[in-house]
């Protein structure tokens, strides 16, 4: 569950990029954040990971309090949560299995638990055929789906994502969504922020459209609604 | 920390530094080569040092008795020197042997000038004393001048005394440049090693995003830094000691002077000790001060 009260965000060079966003997203809800460049899309995603601190207003996610959090409890919020991003941000040095069970690695799982989790993952993503690879030697598809591997494999609740398709192709964004779809369907929250007309029409669900820094638009099962 | 956590630490240290192979290669070489030159000096500053020792333990003092001394008032003499704090070691020299040693002093030729003098011994029975302390043979001096029955002390007060000022001008001169070069292998190491973990920055923000704690972040670069460190200085202590040990075996050979070089051991080991301790160090630190820089954003 994540619940955003009365939100405000200034940044130190003065740009407002929020401005009293209030907004519930239910456990289990698959929610796209929609919106023009600029508008607040990634502030709005950042301070649910707390790559952010609001400026104002309270924030709270699977039972922590956001904006309160110090320093020190940072990591164990963002273990909740499975973070995906346009850039993939995969470990250059590591493989597909390393990349994927670091994030195992990180919370202390004993080294018998991790392989056949991260294997579950990667045949999930369909990618167990490149386990030995490094991501430099991968499409930006098949990189994005071992970031999305990395991101479920602690079977997290909320799934945050900002613009997962945004370097990638319309077939391959297919495929991304597809495996979005699937693991909503087994109850995973997801929030994504998007630019992708295309998916968001076919791929019908709840659309918060945020415009200068304001909630323009909540809506079930809603549309784009923007010209590109 | 679990210790299969450790275990991960080092493994993934491991890893790191055969996968950034030239970054490795770039660290591990800076750590070599100014570990070398402050090895050479450092050694050049202890031989240096123990060249002064040498000849300032040559330096004693001699201490005559009043001509009147009889063998009791040795003896007496003998028990103060003894109370005195700051003398190593006293001998005790009679006329008679003063005489004959101050003879061998003379050509054979003008040995005849001395014809006579065993019947009436001009020469005062003496004490040749060490101090502990070569720099304070001064003081010691003035202690056993105030002893009764002796009448004077001599040290060559003036060649003594310039002889301990180049002594000590070389040690400081000495100290002060290994201390400098130490400061200046501390800074370039850190700097290269600096250098190597900038380009992992990005790596350390993805370690944060996935939930990854401060700790857990620093493990690897811990080792890393040990490593680089430890790997670094090998290479010099190996160059050192068998370049040290060529140099000593030449120079007792053809010089026949055994006391001129420090001998290998304990050399051997306070050199490895002392640069296997600056590689780590300077390893370590430079790594966690280059991840801490990453921590903070």
């Amino acid at each position: 569950m994540i619940e955003m009260q009365d939100v405000w965000k200034t940044y130190p060079n003065g740009s407002t990029a929020l401005q009293g966003v209030s907004v519930k997203i239910d456990k289990g809800e698959f929610v796209y954040v929609v919106g023009p460049s600029g508008a607040g899309k990634s502030t709005f995603i950042k301070l649910m990971y707390r790559e952010e601190k609001p400026t104002k207003g309270k924030i709270f996610l699977n039972g922590f309090s956001v904006e309160k959090m110090k320093e020190k409890q940072i990591p164990r919020l963002r273990r909740s949560i499975g973070v995906v991003f346009q850039d993939f941000k995969l470990l250059p040095r590591l493989t597909v299995y390393e990349n994927v069970a670091f994030a195992m690695e990180v919370i202390e799982t004993p080294k018998r638990n991790i392989k056949p989790r991260v294997m579950e993952v990667l045949e999930l993503v369909k990618l167990k055929h490149k386990v030995r690879s490094f991501p430099d030697q991968l499409s930006g598809g098949e990189q994005q789906r071992v970031a999305l591997a990395r991101a479920l494999v602690n079977n997290p609740s909320i799934v945050i994502a900002d613009e997962p398709t945004g370097n990638l192709d319309p077939d391959t964004s297919w495929e991304i969504m597809d495996i979005f779809e699937q693991i909503n369907t087994r109850g995973t929250t997801v929030v994504m922020a998007t630019h992708n007309r295309e998916i968001v029409d076919t791929m019908r669900k709840r659309v918060i459209a945020i415009e200068n820094g304001r909630i323009a638009r909540d809506q079930e099962r809603g549309e784009y609604g923007y010209e590109d | 920390m679990k210790i299969r956590t450790v275990g991960r630490h080092i493994r993934q240290g491991f890893l790191n530094l055969s996968r950034n192979g030239w970054m490795t290669f770039a660290s591990v070489s800076a750590v070599s080569i100014t570990l070398l030159i402050l090895g050479v000096f450092l050694l050049l500053a202890l031989n240096v040092n123990h060249l002064a020792d040498v000849v300032e333990n040559q330096v004693e003092i001699r201490a005559f008795l009043d001509l009147t001394a009889d063998s009791e008032d040795i003896e007496n003499v003998e028990k103060e020197l003894e109370q005195i704090l700051g003398v190593e070691s006293y001998t005790f020299v009679s006329k008679d042997e003063g005489l004959s040693e101050f003879r061998e002093g003379f050509p054979e030729q003008d040995q005849d000038l001395l014809e006579g003098l065993e019947e009436e011994n001009p020469l005062p029975d003496s004490f040749v004393i060490k101090a502990v302390d070569p720099q304070k043979t001064g003081e010691v001096a003035e202690k056993v001048l105030k002893l009764p029955h002796v009448y004077d002390v001599t040290y060559g007060k003036e060649t003594v005394e310039k002889l301990f000022k180049v002594t000590n001008t070389i040690r400081n001169f000495g100290l002060v440049f290994i201390i400098g070069l130490t400061f200046t292998a501390l800074f370039l190491i850190s700097n290269t090693i600096r250098l190597t973990i900038m380009a992992r920055g990005k790596e350390i923000e993805i370690m944060k995003l996935v939930g990854a704690t401060r700790g857990f972040i620093r493990g690897p670069f811990f080792v890393e830094g040990l490593l680089m460190g430890l790997i670094g200085s090998i290479i010099p202590i190996i160059l050192l000691l068998v370049g040290y040990y060529f140099l000593f075996s030449y120079v007792t050979s053809e010089f026949l002077i055994l006391n001129v070089m420090l001998p290998l051991y304990p050399l051997a080991l306070q050199i490895a000790g002392i640069l296997l301790g600056i590689g780590a160090f300077i390893g370590i630190w430079g790594s966690m001060m280059s991840v801490r820089k990453f921590l903070k954003i």
